[in-house]
């Protein structure tokens, strides 16, 4: 088992509470990360990556079904994820340390439009969960 | 040495006149306690950690998360020079304290999480990126006299 009880119900119970809008979190997040830490553009330089761009959206809302997927699949990460492990190791060739950049941006989005729901214990099992996804989709991260 | 822009600075001033000191230092650092849980070593002297709400309500927590977050303070008015500014906590931390510097940095990103949960309308992507840089600064100004 990935997870413990307690994290995967919270990870559950936010992921329903979120419903069609993961994607627009996910995208936020992204935007975040290429503010935040200029160099993660470098994996998106055929994007155009202006404020808004309907390509980063269209990414965001992969991103954030991916992330869904995991969320739907918490004993079964790296075969569900292998497919996309694949191509963000071997094909795109990702340093893993993006994907962390990627997941805390991704926490300061729903802190910011869930503080009600983002308490410490909420927080912590999102970071045991996106660390389980990262594992998964880069498993030399060490 | 870290270069902040005239917006970098007044992004970061226009938000830190907002901020309570105790309430965010000691939510920041009780963040740290819970979600990543082997940062408790370095406060065995503050008694009850045991749960989410021990950490949270433990006067000891609040008091010392006003502690840091003042010392963010100082460093938004020494912006220019953070490894002077940092040059004894960096000693204390390395040679007294025996922090690893990932810790402090994992702290930074607490202290931007629970800015964004209390100002969501101020905490542009902008604005995260200008916290962002004086945060990663602090780590590094504060790891900077590690041996």
């Amino acid at each position: 088992m990935v997870l413990a009880p307690a994290d995967r119900a919270a990870v559950l119970a936010l992921w329903r509470k979120l419903g069609t809008n993961v994607g627009i979190y996910t995208t936020e997040a992204l935007e975040r990360t290429f503010v935040a830490f200029p160099s993660s553009k470098a994996y998106f330089l055929h994007l155009n990556l202006s404020p808004g761009s309907a390509q980063v959206r269209a990414h965001g809302q992969k991103v954030a079904d991916a992330l869904t997927l995991a969320v739907n699949h918490l004993d079964d990460l790296p075969r569900t994820l292998s497919a996309l492990r694949e191509l963000h190791t071997h094909k795109l060739r990702v340093d893993p340390v993006f994907f962390k950049l990627l997941c805390h941006c991704q926490l300061v989005t729903l802190a910011r439009h869930y503080p009600g729901d983002f308490s410490p214990n909420m927080h912590a099992s999102l970071v045991k969960f996106l660390n389980h996804v990262i594992s998964a989709l880069a498993p030399s991260s060490g | 040495m870290v270069h902040f822009t005239p917006e970098e600075k007044a992004a970061v001033a226009s938000l830190w006149v907002k901020v309570n000191v105790e309430v965010v230092g000691g939510e920041s650092l009780a963040r740290l306690l819970i979600v990543y849980p082997w940062t408790q070593r370095f406060f065995d002297s503050f008694g009850n950690l045991y749960s989410e709400s021990a950490i949270m309500g433990n006067p000891k927590v609040k008091a010392h998360g006003r502690k840091v977050l003042n010392s963010f303070g100082n460093a938004i008015k020494h912006m220019d020079d953070l490894k002077g500014t940092f040059a004894d906590l960096s000693e204390l931390h390395c040679d007294k304290l025996h922090v690893d510097p990932e810790n402090v940095r994992l702290l930074g990103n607490m202290i931007l999480i629970v800015l964004a949960s209390h100002f969501s309308k101020e905490f542009t992507p902008q604005m995260q990126a200008a916290w962002q840089k004086l945060t990663n600064a602090v780590a590094s100004a504060l790891a900077h006299k590690y041996h």
